[in-house]
C-alpha cells in the first residue's frame, strides 16, 4: 500500500512493469520488491527445499527470498534480487521455482513431507540403490529443489571487465563512507567512493532523523554533490565491492544496464579490479531475524526493512502492522509507522525492562511465538507473561539486533571477533591490510557514530598515505546508544527459520548437534545452513547462537563465520567478460592469411596462430587427394610453404656465440658467417627442450629459429640462462618472429622458381645446402637460407613483413609456371616423416638425446644446459624407448598417433607395451603408411615386427620397424 | 594478486611468469656429482611460510627476478634482479 | 655476411612488391569520444647497448638515452636494457657498441585518442594509466588483453599502443569493443 507524502520516489513518473503476466504500476525510484509490496502483492517466491511461499524479508542485496527472473528468452535472468532489481517501463518479472503458478504450487507437498527433509537428508534417504542415485535420485531432486533456471540458450548479453587505481577505496556510501570520502577528497588523494545503491546515503534514505537540520538523503545528496565536484574523487553507484584480495586488490561488481531496457552494446555488468593503496570498509550493519515458528511468511520482515519501504520507497508493508524486537532500534519502525498513519497493531519487546512509549499496544517481556495465514501473514501469537495471544496483521516488523556486515575482514582468512554488548561479531583489526574499518560495520549503530569513525578512518589513512587531513567540524546527528538483549530463537515445537534461503530450521541445527556435528564447519555443512547464494548473511550468527546454545558452549568458542568473496553473487559471464569467441585468444595471423583463405585452405590453430592444412583444387573433395598431390608437388617440382609462424630470435653481442654454446647441446661458435647450423636444446633435466636451426650472419650477429609451439618458452628460458646463470655474457635477444615473413621454397625446381624472382641469380656455390645471406626481391633487402625440413633442395626467403603478402603471391605465381604450388601442414608433415625429421610431437618432454638418436650432438668440450643430468644413468641405454620408424606390413586402413607397440606373441595390455607410436602419415611417394614412434632399444630392432594396437579406435597390425629416415637417406636430394 | 618488478614498478600478477625455487640460480658445477645436482634440479622445500621465488616480468620488461613472499599471510617482502643478485656488471 | 659469388642480373628487379600495413583496411574507427587509427611507425629498430657502452651509444647518436619507462625525443625505452628508436637514422658505427634489431614491421601501431580514452584502455591495460601517474612521454610494457603491449601516453588523451603484427586483427577488435561497450552507457 503506497502511503502519500512519504519516500524517495518520482510520483511524476509512473512506470508501468509485469510481474507474472500481470501489469502493475509503480514509480522511477521504486525496486520491483517496493513495487509489488506498492501493489499489495506479498507473495513473491517459493522456497528452495520446501516451495513455502515467500515475500521479502528484506530490503537491500542479502535478501533471500524474493529471488526473480527477469525479461526473456535468451536475455532471461534468474535469481535476481526483488530488493535490487530497479524496474524501468516494460520489465518483464516473473517467479521462479513454482510450478504451474506462484499461488498453487504443486511442490508444496513438499512440506508436508518436511519430516523427511531434515538436516541431513541427502546423505539418509538416497543412499541405495547405488543405480538410483544418477537417474532418478539426482534429477528428482533437482527438479524440486531448486533457484531459477537458465533459458537454455546462449545469451547475448555483453558484461566488461576494467581495472581502476586509487589512493583510497571507501566501500559503502552510508554515513561513515560519505564522512570519510569527504574528508580524504578534501585533502587531496585519489577516492574511490563504490556503494551498491543507486543512492548514496546507506541507511540515512531509510531512517526519519536527519544530519545537521537535513534530512538524511539531502544531506547525502549534499556530500555527493560536493564529492562529484573534485576531480580526485569518483563515485561508483549500483557497485557492489564483492572481494578483498592480495595487496589491496577488490573485485567490484557494476550493474550498468540492470536498471533500463537492454540496448546495443550496453554492458550488463562490469566487473571491477579496483587497486588501492588504503581502503576503508564502512559497509553498514545487517539486522538479523528472530526464529520462531512459521516465521517465513510473506508479510515478515525485518523492522528497518519495513522502515526503508515506509521512508524511502513510501509504501506500507500491510494495513496493520506489529512490531517485534529485542532493542530499541525496532520502536522507531513503530514510531515510523504511527507517524505515517500506518495502523500498529503491537509493539512487542522481549526485553522485561524495555521502555517504550507510543500511541499503540506495548508488550514487554513478551515474545511472538507463531503465524498463521494461508499464502501470507494473517495473524500472530505473542506470548506474554499472562499466556498467549492472537493478533490479526499484515506484516510484522521484526528485529533480532544488528550484526555488522564484516564480510571483506575475512575474505584473507581474518575471523572477526565477538562482542557482547551488542552480541554480534566485528572486524578484527588489519584483517585485510591497509584497510580500516568504520561506521555500523564497525559496531557503531549510531549516524553520529558513523560519522565520527568515517573521520576517524579519514584522518587515520591520510597521515598513512602520507598526507595531511584538515579535521572538519562533524555534523550534528543522532547519537542513540543501542540497547538490546539477545534473543536468537523463541521457543515452540514447530519449525522456526534461520536459513530463509536453504530452508535451514532450528530444529536441524539442534539435530545436527545432536548427530555429533559440533563443529561449526561440520553443522554448516550437514544442514546446509549458510551455504546458500546469500552466504548466511542473515541466519549464520543466530545459527552459530543456536549451536552454541545446544553444545554448551559460548559463540566465540563455538567458532565464528567464514565468509568468502563474493560479497553477494557475481555472474561467472561478468568475470570471464569478453573471453567469449573473438575474445578467447589473440589470433596470430601470417602475412599469407587472406591469401590462403582465399584459396580456400582450411585453417588449423597452431598455438595462436592459423595456418593452412592443404590447399585443395578443383576436383579434390578429400583432404588426403590434397595432401598426396602436395606431397608429390613437393617432391617433383616445387612448393611454397608459408613458416613465418617459427620463432625467430635475434642473439647479438661479443658473447653470442659462448651463449650459445651455453644453451645449444652443439657449438655454434665454430659455425661460420653465413652458415646456418641445426641446434638442439636441453632442459636442464636432460630432456629435450627444442630444436631449430640457427643461422651466423655475423661474427656477433646470430638468428635463432624455435619451434613455433615453444617460441615464447625458448626466449623465456634464454633469458632465465643469461639473466640468472651466466649474467657475464653480454649479449642481447629480442624476438623477430613478427619482423619478418618467412617462406619456404621446397623442391628440385626451387632453386629455379628463386633466379626467377631475386634480383641476383644463385647457384650452388653461392648458396650451397645449409647457407645463409642477403639477398634482394623486387628491390626489398631480403635474406636467405638454404635449409630444408623435407629431404628436398630447398630454401626459405624471408622479408619485412610489409612486403609478406606481396611476395606469397609472387612467389606461387611463380610455383605454378613450374607445375608447383602452395602446401600446407598435411603435407608439410608427412614430408618430414618420410625423412624422419622430428617435431613436437616427438619431443615432447619426456624424451632425451639419447632417445631420438642425437646424444652425440652433446658436445664433451663443453658445459651446456642438461648436459650432466643427460648423462643420468637411466637416460641412456637399452632400456630407453627410442625414436624409430614404422612401415606397416601388409594393407592398412591406417595407422594411428598414440597407438602402443607390442612383440606380437604378447596380450596388447599396458604391462607388455613397450613403446607408442608419435607421428603418422600416408607417404604418396612410397605408397603406403608411414609411422613414427618410440620403442624400447628400438635401435637394435631394425627389421623386426611390432604389433601396433590401438585400443580406442580398434586398429592392430603388424609394422616393421626401420630407421626414422626413409626418403633419401643420404641427402643428396638436399645437397643437389 | 601483486608483485613489484625493480624495473618496473608493482604490477599484476598475470604480467608475470612463475619459476619456482630461486635455488635455481646456483647452478652446480658440472662436475658437482649426483647428489648436489638432484638436489639443484629436482629437490625443493615447500614451506608454509617466507619463500624466495623466481619470477619473470615475461609480460613486462622481460626482467627475471628473485621475490621473496609470505604463502600464509601473502605478504610480498621484497623483489630483486637476478642479475644483481649474481653480482654482474650491467 | 658477404657472400662471394653473385651474379648481376639486370638493373630492373624481376617483381614489384606491395608494402601492407598490419591493420591495412580496419581502421580508422571511431565511437564515443575516441578514435582509434594506424599509425605508420616508420623506420624502426630496438638498440640494447653492450656492456658499458650506453655511453658510446648516447654519443654516437647525439642524444641522451631514457629513463625506465620514458621517452626522449625519437627514442623510447622498450625492455631491460633495451630501447626502440623510432624514425631515426642509425649510423653504421652504432653496431660496435649495441645491438640493433629492426622493427619496422613486427609492430602494429596505433593511436587512441579521446577524452575517454583512458577510460577504453581501462578496460583492457592492467596498469594505472591515471594521467597523474602515467604522463605525456610516459611509456610501459604489459598486455592490451591477452596481448603483448608497449604503451605511450603521446598527449592529454592520446595514446600510442604497439602489439605484434600478427595480432593487428585481435588488437583492433578488442580496442573496438571497449568503445562499443562503454559508449552504450548510459
Amino acid at each position: 500500500m503506497r502511503v502519500n507524502g512519504k519516500g524517495l520516489i518520482d510520483r511524476s513518473r509512473p512506470v508501468s512493469f509485469t510481474f507474472d503476466g500481470t501489469r502493475l504500476q509503480g514509480f522511477a525510484g521504486d525496486t520491483v520488491a517496493s513495487a509489488l509490496l506498492a501493489n499489495d502483492i506479498r507473495l513473491m517466491a517459493r522456497s528452495f527445499k520446501y516451495h513455502r511461499p515467500r515475500g521479502v524479508l528484506s530490503a537491500g542485496s542479502e535478501e533471500p527470498n524474493a529471488l526473480i527472473t527477469v525479461k526473456r528468452g535468451s536475455d532471461a535472468e534468474p535469481n535476481v534480487r526483488a530488493t535490487v532489481q530497479e524496474i524501468y517501463e516494460g520489465l518483464e518479472v516473473r517467479s521462479q521455482n513454482a510450478w504451474p503458478s506462484l499461488g498453487f504450487d504443486a511442490l508444496g507437498v513438499n512440506d508436508l513431507a518436511a519430516p523427511f527433509f531434515s538436516a541431513g537428508f541427502y546423505y539418509k534417504t538416497f543412499m541405495w540403490p547405488r543405480a538410483f542415485w544418477e537417474r532418478v535420485y539426482e534429477p528428482l531432486i533437482r527438479r524440486a529443489a531448486g533457484l531459477g533456471g537458465v533459458s537454455g540458450t546462449a545469451s547475448a548479453a555483453e558484461y566488461e571487465k576494467a581495472f581502476a587505481f586509487c589512493d583510497l577505496l571507501v566501500i559503502g556510501a552510508g554515513p561513515a563512507g560519505l564522512m570519510a570520502a569527504l574528508e580524504a577528497g578534501r585533502a587531496g588523494v585519489d577516492v574511490i567512493l563504490a556503494d551498491e545503491d543507486v543512492q548514496a546515503g546507506g541507511r540515512l534514505l531509510s531512517e526519519t532523523h536527519g544530519v545537521e537540520g537535513l534530512s538524511g538523503s539531502d544531506w547525502a545528496a549534499r556530500a555527493i554533490a560536493e564529492l562529484a565536484s573534485m576531480e580526485n574523487v569518483r563515485i561508483m553507484a549500483r557497485t557492489t565491492v564483492t572481494g578483498a584480495y592480495d595487496q589491496s586488490t577488490f573485485g567490484a561488481l557494476e550493474r550498468v544496464s540492470q536498471h533500463h531496457a537492454p540496448s546495443k552494446d550496453a554492458p550488463r555488468a562490469c566487473f571491477w579490479r579496483i587497486v588501492a593503496k588504503r581502503s576503508i570498509l564502512a559497509a553498514g550493519a545487517l539486522e538479523r531475524p528472530v526464529a520462531f515458528q512459521n516465521n517465513d511468511r510473506p508479510g515478515i520482515m525485518t523492522a528497518s526493512a519495513v522502515r526503508s519501504y515506509l521512508n524511502r520507497w513510501g509504501v506500507a508493508p500491510g494495513r496493520n502492522v506489529v512490531v517485534f524486537g529485542n532493542n530499541d532500534d525496532a520502536h522507531r519502525t513503530a514510531h515510523d509507522l504511527r507517524a505515517a498513519g500506518v495502523h500498529v497493531a503491537a509493539l512487542v519487546d522481549s526485553r522485561p525492562d524495555a521502555r517504550v512509549t507510543g500511541d499503540f499496544p506495548v508488550f514487554t517481556g513478551a515474545q511472538v511465538c507463531g503465524s498463521t495465514g494461508r499464502q501470507g501473514l494473517e495473524a500472530v501469537t505473542i506470548r506474554t507473561q499472562s499466556g498467549t495471544e492472537k493478533i490479526a496483521t499484515e506484516c510484522l516488523a521484526m528485529s533480532g539486533g544488528w550484526n555488522p556486515s564484516v564480510h571483506l575482514t575475512c575474505h584473507m582468512n581474518g575471523r572477526p571477533e565477538w562482542r557482547d554488548d551488542i552480541a554480534s561479531f566485528v572486524p578484527k583489526g588489519g584483517a585485510i591490510p591497509g584497510m580500516v574499518t568504520a561506521g555500523a560495520c564497525n559496531g557503531a549503530f549510531s549516524t553520529h557514530g558513523a560519522l565520527a569513525e568515517g573521520q576517524a578512518a579519514a584522518m587515520e589513512t591520510l597521515e598513512a598515505l602520507g598526507k595531511k587531513g584538515a579535521k572538519s567540524d562533524l555534523p550534528d546527528a543522532e547519537d542513540t546508544p543501542y540497547r538490546m538483549s539477545p534473543l536468537w530463537a523463541v521457543g515452540g515445537t514447530g519449525r522456526a527459520w534461520l536459513d530463509f534461503q536453504n530452508d535451514v530450521t532450528v530444529k536441524d541445527v539442534k539435530q545436527a548437534a545432536k548427530e555429533n556435528f559440533r563443529s561449526v564447519e561440520h553443522m554448516k555443512r550437514y544442514t546446509t545452513q549458510g551455504m546458500a547464494t546469500d552466504q548466511g548473511k542473515n541466519s549464520n550468527v543466530n545459527a552459530l547462537a543456536i549451536l552454541a546454545d545446544v553444545t554448551g558452549r559460548g559463540i566465540p568458542e563455538t567458532g565464528t563465520t567464514t565468509f568468502r568473496p563474493p560479497y553477494s553473487p557475481v555472474p561467472i559471464a561478468a568475470m570471464g567478460a569478453g573471453a567469449q569467441g573473438k575474445g578467447f585468444a589473440p589470433e596470430r595471423l601470417t602475412t599469407s592469411h587472406h591469401s590462403t583463405v582465399k584459396r580456400k585452405a582450411p585453417m588449423i590453430e597452431a598455438g595462436m596462430w592459423y595456418r593452412p592444412s592443404y590447399f585443395p583444387v578443383p576436383g579434390e573433395s578429400h583432404w588426403r587427394q590434397s595432401c598426396d598431390r602436395e606431397v608429390n608437388m613437393v617432391r617433383d617440382t616445387v612448393g611454397v610453404c608459408d613458416v613465418s609462424t617459427l620463432g625467430k630470435i635475434d642473439v647479438q653481442g661479443p658473447d653470442a656465440a659462448a651463449f650459445l654454446d651455453f644453451v645449444y647441446t652443439n657449438t655454434f661458435s665454430t659455425l661460420k658467417p653465413g652458415r646456418v647450423r641445426y641446434g638442439l636444446m636441453l632442459r636442464e633435466d636432460g630432456t629435450v627442450m627444442d630444436d631449430g636451426t640457427t643461422a651466423r650472419l655475423s661474427d656477433t650477429h646470430y638468428v635463432m629459429t624455435t619451434t613455433t609451439a615453444a617460441a615464447g618458452a625458448v626466449m623465456r628460458h634464454l633469458e632465465f640462462v643469461h639473466q640468472c646463470l651466466r649474467p657475464e655474457l653480454d649479449v642481447s635477444m629480442i624476438s623477430v618472429t613478427e619482423q619478418w615473413a618467412q617462406f619456404a621454397v621446397a623442391g628440385p625446381k626451387s632453386r629455379e622458381l628463386l633466379n626467377g624472382l631475386l634480383d641476383m641469380l644463385i647457384d650452388n656455390d653461392s648458396f650451397p645446402f645449409m647457407a645463409c645471406g642477403p639477398v634482394s626481391v623486387g628491390g626489398v633487402d631480403a635474406r636467405l637460407f638454404r635449409i630444408s625440413f623435407s629431404g628436398e633442395h630447398a630454401y626459405e626467403i624471408a622479408v619485412p613483413a610489409r612486403y609478406g603478402a606481396s611476395l606469397f603471391e609472387a612467389l606461387n605465381e611463380k610455383a605454378a609456371a613450374l607445375g608447383g604450388g602452395p602446401y600446407g601442414m598435411e603435407a608439410l608433415n608427412v614430408l618430414r616423416i618420410e625423412k624422419g625429421f622430428i617435431t613436437h610431437a616427438e619431443i615432447h618432454g619426456r624424451v632425451t638425446a639419447f632417445d631420438i638418436g642425437m646424444e652425440r650432438m652433446i658436445s664433451a668440450k663443453k658445459d651446456c644446459i642438461g648436459q650432466t643430468m643427460a648423462a643420468r644413468p637411466g637416460l641412456l641405454g637399452a632400456e630407453r624407448e627410442q625414436l624409430v620408424g614404422l612401415k606397416p606390413i601388409g594393407a592398412v586402413k591406417q595407422l594411428t598417433a598414440g597407438a602402443h607397440l607390442f612383440d606380437p606373441e604378447n596380450p596388447a595390455t599396458r604391462e607388455h607395451s613397450e613403446g607408442y607410436v608419435t607421428s603418422v602419415g600416408f607417404s604418396p611417394t612410397m605408397g603406403v603408411f608411414l609411422g613414427m614412434g618410440f620403442l624400447k632399444n628400438g635401435r637394435a630392432r631394425h627389421g623386426q615386427t611390432v604389433k601396433l594396437v590401438d585400443h580406442m579406435r580398434g586398429i592392430e597390425t603388424l609394422c616393421e620397424v626401420h630407421g626414422p629416415v626413409l626418403h633419401d637417406p643420404e641427402g643428396g636430394k638436399t645437397r643437389g | 594478486m601483486r608483485l613489484i618488478c625493480p624495473v618496473c614498478g608493482e604490477r599484476d600478477r598475470r604480467e608475470f611468469y612463475y619459476m619456482g625455487d630461486a635455488v635455481a640460480l646456483q647452478r652446480p658445477e658440472p662436475d658437482a656429482g649426483a647428489a648436489e645436482w638432484d638436489d639443484y634440479v629436482h629437490l625443493r622445500e615447500n614451506p608454509a611460510g617466507v619463500t624466495r621465488d623466481l619470477w619473470q616480468h615475461e609480460a613486462g620488461c622481460a626482467a627475471w627476478i628473485v621475490v621473496r613472499r609470505n604463502t600464509v599471510t601473502h605478504e610480498v617482502l621484497e623483489s630483486v634482479l637476478a642479475t644483481d643478485l649474481k653480482g654482474a656488471s650491467a | 655476411m658477404g657472400l662471394s659469388c653473385m651474379i648481376r642480373k639486370g638493373v630492373r628487379p624481376v617483381v614489384e612488391l606491395l608494402a601492407k600495413s598490419p591493420a591495412e583496411g580496419l581502421l580508422p574507427y571511431a565511437k564515443g569520444a575516441v578514435e582509434l587509427s594506424e599509425l605508420a611507425l616508420g623506420k624502426a629498430a630496438s638498440i640494447a647497448p653492450f656492456k658499458g657502452q650506453l655511453d658510446a651509444v648516447e654519443k654516437a647518436l647525439g642524444q641522451g638515452f631514457p629513463k625506465v619507462g620514458r621517452t626522449t625525443g625519437h627514442v623510447v625505452w622498450f625492455s631491460q636494457g633495451q630501447y626502440l628508436a623510432i624514425a631515426m637514422d642509425i649510423p653504421d658505427a652504432l653496431g660496435k657498441y649495441a645491438a640493433i634489431t629492426d622493427q619496422s614491421d613486427a609492430w602494429c601501431a596505433l593511436e587512441l585518442k579521446g577524452a575517454a580514452a583512458e577510460d577504453v584502455l581501462a578496460r583492457l591495460v592492467p596498469i594505472d594509466l591515471r594521467q597523474s601517474q602515467f604522463k605525456r612521454g610516459h611509456c610501459a610494457r604489459t598486455q592490451l588483453g591477452h596481448m603483448p603491449l608497449h604503451i605511450t601516453r603521446t598527449g592529454n588523451d592520446a595514446f600510442r599502443l604497439l602489439s605484434f603484427r600478427s595480432m593487428a586483427g585481435t588488437m583492433v577488435h578488442e580496442i573496438s569493443r571497449a568503445m562499443d561497450l562503454l559508449a552504450a552507457r548510459r
